[in-house]
């Protein structure tokens, strides 16, 4: 099925440089108009405009959080934030093409991918308030833990992909179609060059699992662009390994929406791996911490605000007739979703180190127990004065 | 200046005094790194001595290692602790090995500055302590600065060794304050230094740990008790004779560090040291280091890292003996 698609829509060695210009999907331009493209037709057909206002609330919805996330960061209420503004459409347009019984692996950056997976965003604050180093229940929404150290879950995906293949061994293809597995990986521009995406690709295709990569190519890491990383789009990688890659409009939730449906399908059913490339723009900081002043010029980044995915999806709602009660009341909503996680975030409980103790092994383990036994003596000593205080002032004070 | 300024001097000295020398990492280059340690650097020496790589550590490590083989002295990058896994296995079974295996002809003069430690409330693989990781590994030196002093001069001991050096930067401390004197040289790095004379007790640490020793030291004075810190500053090799000195002098040693104290360092140097001044000893070795579980999230580190008070209440226990 890939052939009849993929014969004209891979973009395979042909394609040299790193211009972002070179040649992607896209069903709706920046100015919002839809572009019509048939061979893509099989997975927008049902995506109607009411299907398109709830990508909308979603975009919307992860603009806030994202907002809510840095502000409540500068108030010196989470340690961090990894603001997602500008991929948005990447996000919400590839995780609304995934099925409940998917399983996918972020990295750090996807909140509007979790969003779509129904992870509570306060649960997600958790990571980001320094009480957690997980956040949410990855079983229950299918939606695995971050991964801080780059590139590392790609390789996760694929031996997850791994056990599902082997868990539909001999499922007829209409069975696969409806309710077959399949795995998601994301990753970076800067982390496709660590060795693990090079292996995970490698086993991908070697065992046909049923993975789709997709790649959020936002043009930087860090303060690294991405012509550090590749001399040519990463699409073409695909072609070495020997599976079928296409590369899209990152902002474009619909172009994103169909070609992601489109791997799925290709995973699915069993016809091995599938590379995305969404073309995208990291509009924001790396981090709370970073300063993008330090290493990319306002030129380049004014350059992408006409771009903007949430813009263009409001433009194209806005010609079809979507009127301005709409976009009010998602403003509502979106306001009355930040008010609500911020007030959740600040009444997290500080957890104690007992937690901690207490998730090390699944079974029980004499040192922990013993470590365990004198941390709790060790606390009841200061009952007192009260619990042992943090000295790292004091000793900065010296 | 501060221990971030006095690597970046550092730095900028061997790489104008020694054209064979270079940097590569993530975002060293135009950034200056996340902590700005290599700040102006690629301004002054051009984007060939200052090397903004692909994001891979084994491929830094692994480059670095083909660039020394050429006759380069590299000095890599490793972003943060946590992130060093990735080319542990270039430093670990080549990098480590290689002058063994070309029975000595070949020397692989790479330094690997790491910034480790935490109390910086940051997320996971950010707060990390592997020096045990690196010193049980032969064929790498490794060393720690505490001081802005110490930092300047180490930096380029490290580069100017012809054996591997893993240079690990404490990264709470990159705003300690401290003259630097760039006319005198530190002493060795492989001495360690007695940064506190006293006659009752010996306190052991390194890198982040040293100011928190001093403290405790100084809140020991108060109840009437003469502690002795030592900077030990290599970790590989130890100073063992300093220490064995100073346990022999006072009776009773505690070793600190913020690695998980279960296979730490803390334990070598125990067993060293009883090894040597057994019947000096007035009460076992101690050791005082972070719980036996990976780095727990940032809201609950300070009940992790051993601070102040954790060392004090260490110190009573051995003069409970
Ligand atoms: C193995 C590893 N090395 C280094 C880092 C530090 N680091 C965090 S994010 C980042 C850049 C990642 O860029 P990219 O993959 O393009 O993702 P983006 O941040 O743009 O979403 C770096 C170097 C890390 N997290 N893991
Ligand atoms: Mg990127």
């Amino acid at each position: 099925m890939w052939g009849e698609i993929i014969g004209r829509r891979v973009v395979d060695t042909e394609l040299t440089g790193t211009d972002t210009q070179a040649p992607f999907i896209q069903l709706l331009s920046p100015d919002g108009t839809r572009r019509q493209d048939p061979a893509w037709d099989r997975y927008t057909r049902d995506v109607d405009l009411e299907a398109l206002r709830g990508f909308y609330r979603d975009m919307a919805a992860t603009r806030r959080l994202d907002d809510e996330g840095t502000a409540l960061q500068r108030q010196g209420q989470l340690v961090l934030w990894v603001p997602l503004k500008g991929q948005e459409a990447a996000q919400i347009g590839s995780g609304r093409a995934t099925l409940p019984q998917d399983y996918l692996f972020p990295t750090y950056r996807e909140h509007g991918v979790a969003i779509t997976r129904g992870v509570q965003i306060a649960e997600m604050l958790r990571v980001f308030r320094g009480i957690s180093h997980g956040g949410w229940n990855p079983a229950s929404t299918g939606f695995h833990n971050y991964t801080m150290v780059l590139a590392a879950q790609t390789l996760h995906a694929v031996g997850y992909a791994m056990g599902v293949q082997r868990d539909q061994k001999g499922w007829e293809q209409e069975r696969l179609a409806a309710e077959g597995g399949a795995v998601m990986a994301f990753f970076g521009d800067g982390a496709s060059s660590e060795g693990d995406v090079h292996e995970s690709m490698v086993f991908a295709a070697s065992t046909q699992a049923p993975v789709v990569f997709f790649c959020q190519n936002n043009q930087w890491a860090i303060s690294v662009p991405f012509e550090v990383q590749s001399r040519v789009p990463l699409v073409n990688r695909a072609a070495g390994y020997g599976f079928p890659a296409v590369r899209v409009d990152g902002n474009d939730v619909l172009a994103v929406h169909a070609v992601t449906r489109w791997a799925l399908e290709c995973a699915r059913t069993g016809q091995g791996p599938v590379l995305i490339e969404a073309v995208t723009y990291r509009r924001g900081a790396h981090t709370t911490a970073d300063d993008p002043t330090k290493y990319r010029t306002r030129h380049e980044e004014e350059g992408w605000d006409e771009k903007d995915p949430l813009l263009r999806l409001e433009r194209h709602l806005r010609a079809a007739g979507t009127g301005d009660d709409f976009f009010e009341a998602v403003k509502e909503e979106t306001d009355r979703m930040a008010a609500e996680l911020r007030a959740t975030a600040l009444a997290f409980p500080t957890p104690a180190l007992e937690e901690s103790f207490a998730n090390v092994y699944a079974s029980p383990h004499p040192l922990v127990q013993e470590e365990l036994a004198f941390y709790r003596e060790y606390q009841a000593g200061f009952a007192d004065g009260g619990a042992a205080s943090d000295t790292t002032d004091r000793e900065d004070a010296k | 200046m501060t221990m971030a300024k006095a690597i970046n001097a550092g730095l900028r000295r061997v790489l104008a005094e020694d054209p064979k020398t270079l940097l590569m990492g993530e975002d060293i280059g135009k950034l200056g790194g996340v902590y700005r340690i290599t700040e102006g650097l690629q301004a002054e020496f051009g984007e060939d001595r200052v090397v903004d790589s692909p994001l891979a550590e084994s491929g830094i490590i692994g480059t670095s290692i083909g660039l020394a083989l050429r006759g380069y002295r590299p000095i890599a990058e490793i972003q943060f602790d946590g992130f060093v896994f990735p080319g542990f296995n270039q430093i670990t079974t080549q990098l480590a090995k290689l002058h063994m295996r070309s029975e000595g002809v070949l020397t692989v003069p790479v330094t690997i500055r790491i910034p480790f430690g935490g109390g910086i409330g940051s997320v996971e693989h950010h707060s990390e302590s592997p020096e045990a990781l690196f010193a049980h590994t032969a064929g790498l030196r490794i060393m720690t600065p505490s001081t802005p002093h110490d930092a300047y001069w180490m930096i380029q001991e490290a580069v100017a060794s012809p054996d591997p050096v893993i240079f690990f930067e404490p990264k709470r401390r990159y705003w300690l304050k401290g003259d630097v004197d760039t006319e005198h040289r530190a002493a060795p790095a492989a001495s360690a230094q007695v940064v506190r004379q006293g006659s009752d007790a010996t306190v052991v640490a390194w890198g982040p740990l040293v100011p928190v020793a001093l403290a405790a030291a100084q809140a020991a004075q108060e109840d009437g008790r003469d502690v002795e810190v030592i900077d030990l500053r290599s970790l590989s090799p130890i100073d063992f004779d300093t220490i064995t000195a100073s346990a022999q002098k006072t009776g009773r040693l505690v070793v600190m560090h913020e690695a998980p104290t279960f296979g730490g360092l803390g334990g070598e140097i125990a067993a060293r040291v009883t090894e040597r001044a057994f019947y000096s000893l007035q009460a076992p070795v101690l050791r005082l280091g972070g719980f036996h579980m990976p780095y727990p999230p940032s809201k609950v580190e300070a009940n992790y890292l051993p601070d102040i008070d954790r060392l004090l209440e260490a110190l009573d226990r051995s003069f409970a003996h």
